[in-house]
């Protein structure tokens, strides 16, 4: 109790800090279940455009078109107006439009598609001759994806997660103006509807610790998974 | 055995055929040690993937050990392509694997789960490639020979009949590829294993080859043993590949021709015939002069060869050459 005071002089406005405690919370909760959930969706999406596309190892025209322009569209619409779109299929999934359950269906259809981008180029990037080398080992197309392809792009691809996980730190933010909860919400609630600056810095400052912590856990991960 | 009755192939560009193999038939005995030789574009890396069907024949059949691979549904396919080994110019190791799980690779595909089975198996096989203390390292912190020797270890894993060798020492120094190419000849020796090989040095098809194939923009101009086509080249492609391999030959040959009297002869000698005094001899009984112009001695695979192009004068000079003829040794004649 002893610094109280300072921090009622810092921030004056801010008289309930359980309350930020609680945003940043909702927050986690909403990026954790959102990655995983776009990671799951984002990962089978990525390896069907590396494999449909020209040249690769089932290549279908028609098929890689349609999912490609699919992954585009939903790339290229702003995400608060996503989630406003979405607002129906976002009722009838989870039987809310708000708070923690109600922002991660849009989180994910918003950010799946931008993994899968990442997962494509990932997949790409590994050695032609490696898979060359498996098929002529005999390896069907499942044992090549399971074997080859992933083990061998595991650095891209925990790379593209955390590129994920700060996009979809950002989409929670935003996910605040639309009544989703957490730290965006905070910010918008009071930071910019209420002009209390001080709530607006510190979920800011908040949001960056956040994204700055992410970033050194996937340089982590990606410096002791993705070792060649 | 491998066999390729009237296989051609041609590549679709731009709704154009571009022909890479023109028709051609061919057959791979089994334990031997077939090289095909060509320069880049040739289409020798196209040819040597048909045999495992990487690439598909545009027509014709390909037969491995009596299967007609061109008519395999994929996983009878995928069920022989295991019994064809192959190594690569590039070594094509799974970089995030050990070397033992790389060696250990084949077998997982195959379906061999059991841990102590699949280990006992790559001891034995980094045994016999000399890799025993480099088990747990990963292929980055390996040399290139080093590497293909993981390579060959991986490709011997499910005990294939056949292994297939793109250009494997290409991307080798030549203390390497030497050291390479003996663990090669070595393996088929003991493991009865038919070799095919790619290469575009010659020196690689004199070490290691029992019978060659040269190929000329898509189209095999010469086969036979490698001393026939290596003492008696006949395409200019081949003669080309022969004289890299013996560069001291050509040099200065025409003129030191023009300098010298009397009839100039090839002479090669090949096996024990290397080891025969038989020049002396014969040059003794018929009274002949011999003027040496270029020779060498060497060995191809394991069988010694020399070849001396000498200039020969005298009263007697057919009957030393029919002499010679009769002590084996074949003779060219180059001016008369």
């Amino acid at each position: 109790m002893s610094h109280a005071p300072i921090l009622q002089t810092l921030f004056p406005n801010i008289d309930d800090w359980g309350e930020i405690g609680h945003a940043c919370i909702d927050t986690l909760l909403m990026l954790g279940g959102s990655l995983l959930l776009t990671v799951l969706l984002g990962l089978p999406l990525g390896v069907l455009l590396y494999l449909t596309g020209n040249g690769q190892l089932r290549p279908m025209p028609k098929l890689y078109a349609i999912t490609s322009l699919l992954v585009n569209i939903l790339r290229s619409v702003p995400f608060i107006i996503l989630m406003i779109v979405l607002m129906p299929v976002t009722y009838f999934l989870v039987g809310t439009k708000l708070g923690i359950r109600g922002a991660i269906p849009p989180l994910v259809i918003g950010a799946a598609p931008f993994f899968a981008r990442l997962v494509e180029t990932a997949l790409r990037e590994v050695e032609h001759g490696v898979i060359e080398a498996s098929q002529a080992m005999g390896a069907s197309l499942w044992q090549i994806v399971r074997h080859v392809l992933l083990p061998e792009a595991r650095g891209g691809l925990l790379a593209g997660v955390t590129v994920t996980a700060i996009a979809l730190v950002g989409y929670t933010a935003m996910g605040g103006a639309v009544g989703s909860g957490g730290l965006g919400d905070l910010a918008y609630r009071y930071g910019y509807l209420s002009y209390k600056s001080d709530y607006m810095l510190v979920t800011v400052a908040l949001l960056i610790v956040l994204v700055q912590l992410l970033q050194m856990l996937g340089d982590r991960i990606v410096a002791h998974y993705g070792r060649r | 055995m491998i066999r390729f009755v009237d296989v051609h192939k041609s590549y679709r560009v731009d709704g154009h055929d571009i022909p890479a193999l023109k028709p051609f038939s061919l057959e791979v005995v089994d334990g031997e040690v077939f090289g095909i030789i060509g320069l880049s574009g040739a289409g020798k890396s196209t040819l040597i993937r048909l045999i495992n069907l990487l690439e598909r024949p545009s027509g014709g059949s390909i037969f491995v050990n009596d299967t007609e691979m061109t008519a395999l549904a994929e996983p009878a396919l995928r069920a022989q392509r295991r019994r064809i080994g192959m190594i690569f110019q590039h070594f094509n190791l799974l970089a995030s694997q050990t070397v033992a799980d790389n060696v250990a690779f084949p077998m997982r595909l195959a379906g061999e789960r059991n841990a102590v089975t699949l280990r006992k198996r790559v001891d034995e096989l980094l045994a016999r490639v000399g890799l025993t203390d480099h088990a747990d390292k990963y292929p980055s912190q390996l040399s290139g020979g080093q590497k293909q020797r993981v390579g060959i270890a991986r490709a011997l894993a499910n005990r294939p009949s056949i292994l297939l060798c793109d250009e494997a020492t290409s991307a080798l120094d030549p203390q390497t590829t030497a050291s390479v190419l003996e663990l090669l000849a070595e393996i088929n020796r003991e493991l009865k294993l038919t070799i095919v090989l790619i290469t575009h040095e010659m020196d690689v098809v004199r070490r290691v080859c029992d019978r060659v194939a040269v190929l000329d923009a898509g189209e095999i101009v010469e086969r036979g043993s490698v001393i026939d086509v290596f003492l008696h080249p006949q395409h200019a492609t081949t003669k080309r590949f022969v004289n890299e391999a013996l560069p001291e030959e050509a040099i200065g040959e025409e003129a030191a021709f023009a300098r010298v009297p009397g009839r100039i002869l090839r002479l090669s000698f090949r096996g024990d015939a290397t080891w025969t005094p038989a020049l002396g001899r014969v040059a003794r009984e018929t009274g002949i002069d011999f003027n040496l112009l270029a020779g060498r001695i060497d060995r191809i695979k394991d069988m010694p060869y020399g070849q001396l192009t000498l200039a020969m004068q005298g009263e007697r000079v057919d009957a030393a050459m029919l002499a010679l003829r009769e002590a084996g040794i074949e003779i060219e004649e180059l001016r008369r």
